[in-house]
């Protein structure tokens, strides 16, 4: 019941006409960002964080905008999968195998609609979710002190470089790039500079939304050109819209247990929703009796990886909201956007700031829900109007970040900044090394060595003092497995290719 | 080769910082750590996996061909010339070249190029200055006095 009247407390905050408006909007930027293969949803949702801060906007309005373009671009990822063979973004990869197939043999209204409202269903259940397990969460983490903090942030560095990477060393590396660029700046305790190399604007550390942006957005400009927009696809023509009840009866099992399989993959860190679909679409293949339509069209094929990515962006949240260790690409995105904002997520916003953590709630709820009208209802006016092309999008988005970062601190330092994250970006992505883990290090550098500091001014120096909680071995441990474990497991998760036609 | 080159200049990197962090000063309230120790075990594990990525290095990575590094390099250059002229030259003039010629190395089409390349300008900036009200200037200041 506590629960009911917080969440009515959220939409008190997240309902009125001007947040609305933003839902709506945001939405619709969120479809016209993941429109664009590579950009996605979180560089959509890093390239206006700055904006929406340099606006003016309050907490709350600007965690409904950002949302709201979050899932806005979430759900956008399916409907290239599904049209054009090509994956809007990770997670939407899967839902390319059934989806294409289906929209080849004519049937592409019903994917889209079918897919659409898997995305609902997985997105507002967990929602639920987090609802449910967010402030029992927060009621645990509540006990932790420093030296289980710093026994969660390596839990959360080692599973993320161990699953999100292919190569162990190169992810250890790149949290270390983090960290290490995290320390630059004044240090906390002692408020002297720290590898400033003399430089005033080094003082207050580097920006992490100029970090975010240059390695996720500004990068993308060098990728994109060095591929040369090489993404000549054969397009499926879209009929007229129908509403496959049918389907979307037949499918509704797989949905629900799509939702679990995604949701408890979200929560894990490092897994986001790229495991969520595709752990939704091998189990449900594994599940059903006769599965010999997987990957031919079978409805259950899109339903699946829809459902689970969505629940599994949803479970992301819970640790990212509860312990302000995020798990994955874009709850790193968002992390930032809510420090940005000033608040510090962690179990003690559900206690001091119960609107921020329950407005957020509302908004979600309200973005799938203006999500599901414009994707369902108006899903062919959207693929007409939003068919922006790369050519004018990507100069677009690239101009925005600029101006973002520009009107965040007006200085040209900044903007070069930037530019060096992007062409670092580059490089590091060309060498596969994995770039989220270095947002990581430099959101949570400070954090992390500061707890390390904490703990040993508890324990007078102590260094066993980091393994005497159950808790923190427990995350040790967790830790070790998470990052060696991907080693021996990456055999058995092999993405299926995607056919060719 | 690749991964060689970068292990081995990370590696130099890591030392280079490993040894700057002997030079942080520390103030008289230390604590048991102090602000020295974390930075070095940064610098130690990232001089380990460099040494690690120095002895395995994987396959090598696909590189562009030299016309492709001059066209990344041509938008590197705008890209930076954007940034410091953004000022100056007041919103309009820098980003309709940008973003045009950021336009015509995806699409290697003039018109189009031109035609994004004005539309974006005069839209973003009816969008930013407008709608959501920063404070950007359409052309320099010098020429509206």
């Amino acid at each position: 019941m506590e629960t009911f009247s917080l969440l009515a407390q959220g939409f008190a905050v997240a309902l009125t006409p001007t947040t609305l408006a933003l839902a709506v909007a945001g939405c619709i930027i969120g479809t016209m960002v993941g429109a664009l293969p590579g950009l996605g949803p979180s560089n959509g949702v890093a390239i206006l964080i700055p904006l929406a801060f340099s606006l003016g906007l309050d907490a709350t309005e600007a965690l409904i905008l950002m949302t709201s373009v979050y899932y806005g671009a979430m759900y956008r990822g399916r409907i290239s999968s599904i049209l054009l063979n090509i994956p809007g973004d990770e997670p939407a990869l899967m839902t390319t195998l059934d989806g294409y197939p289906m929209a080849r043999d004519g049937r592409a209204s019903d994917a889209l609609v079918l897919s659409g409202v898997a995305s609902f269903v997985g997105a507002l259940l967990a929602t639920f979710g987090l609802m449910l397990l967010a402030p029992v969460l927060a009621r645990v983490a509540y006990l932790f002190g420093p030296a289980e903090y710093f026994a969660l942030y390596l839990l959360a560095f080692s599973t993320l470089g161990g699953i999100a990477s292919d190569n162990q060393r190169k992810a250890a590396l790149a949290a270390c790039m983090g960290l290490a660029i995290a320390m630059i700046g004044l240090d906390n305790s002692t408020g002297m500079s720290r590898f400033t190399g003399g430089n005033l604007h080094l003082m207050d550390g580097v920006d992490f939304l100029v970090a975010i942006v240059g390695l996720f957005a500004v990068s993308e400009v060098f990728i994109f050109i060095e591929s040369h927009g090489r993404s000549s696809a054969i397009g499926v023509k879209l009929e007229s819209i129908t509403i496959p009840f049918k389907d979307i009866v037949n499918t509704f099992g797989t949905m629900l247990r799509s939702t679990v399989i995604g949701f408890v993959a979200g929560i894990l860190p490092g897994a986001g929703a790229s495991l969520g679909s595709f752990l939704a679409y091998m189990s449900e293949k594994a599940w059903v009796r006769d599965n010999s339509q997987f990957g031919k069209g079978d409805p259950r094929g899109v339903a699946a990886p829809e459902a689970g990515n969505k629940a599994a962006a949803g479970g992301a949240l819970v640790p990212m909201l509860t312990l302000g260790v995020p798990g994955s690409r874009t709850t790193a995105v968002l992390l930032a956007l809510l420090m940005t904002l000033n608040i510090t997520p962690g179990p003690l916003q559900f206690t001091e700031r119960p609107e921020v953590v329950w407005g957020l709630m509302a908004a979600l709820l309200i973005a799938n829900i203006v999500l599901l009208i414009l994707n369902v209802p108006m899903v062919r006016i959207f693929v007409k109007v939003l068919s922006v092309p790369p050519w004018i999008l990507l100069p677009g988005a690239c101009m925005v970040s600029f101006v973002g970062i520009y009107s965040l601190s007006g200085s040209y330092f900044d903007l070069v900044l930037m530019i060096v994250f992007g062409l670092l970006g580059y490089f590091l992505r060309k060498l596969h090394v994995p770039t989220v883990p270095i947002i990581l290090g430099i959101l949570l550098g400070n954090h992390m060595e500061d707890s390390l500091r904490r703990a040993m001014v508890i324990s007078g120096g102590d260094w066993k003092y980091l393994f005497q909680s159950g808790i923190s071995i427990g995350f040790w441990i967790a830790a070790i497995i998470g990052f060696v474990a991907p080693v021996f497991l990456r055999r058995f998760l092999k993405t299926p290719t995607p056919h060719t036609t | 080769m690749s991964d060689r080159l970068f292990g081995l200049i990370v590696l130099i990197g890591s030392v280079a910082y490993f040894m700057a962090a002997a030079s942080i000063p520390t103030g008289f309230l230390v604590d048991p750590v102090g602000p020295k120790l974390f930075p070095r075990l940064v610098s130690g594990l990232a001089a380990l996996c460099a040494l690690l990525i120095l002895i395995r290095p994987d396959a090598e990575p696909d590189w562009p061909g030299t016309g492709t590094w001059l066209r990344l390099l041509l938008a590197l250059a705008v890209l930076v010339a954007y940034a410091y002229t953004l000022k100056p030259l007041g919103f309009l003039i820098p980003t309709a070249v940008a973003s045009g010629v950021l336009s015509f190395q995806i699409r290697s089409r003039l018109l189009p190029a031109v035609l994004t390349g004005l539309g974006l300008s005069v839209g973003l900036f009816i969008l930013f200055r407008f709608v959501l009200g920063l404070s950007l200037f359409a052309i320099p200041r010098t020429w509206m006095s």
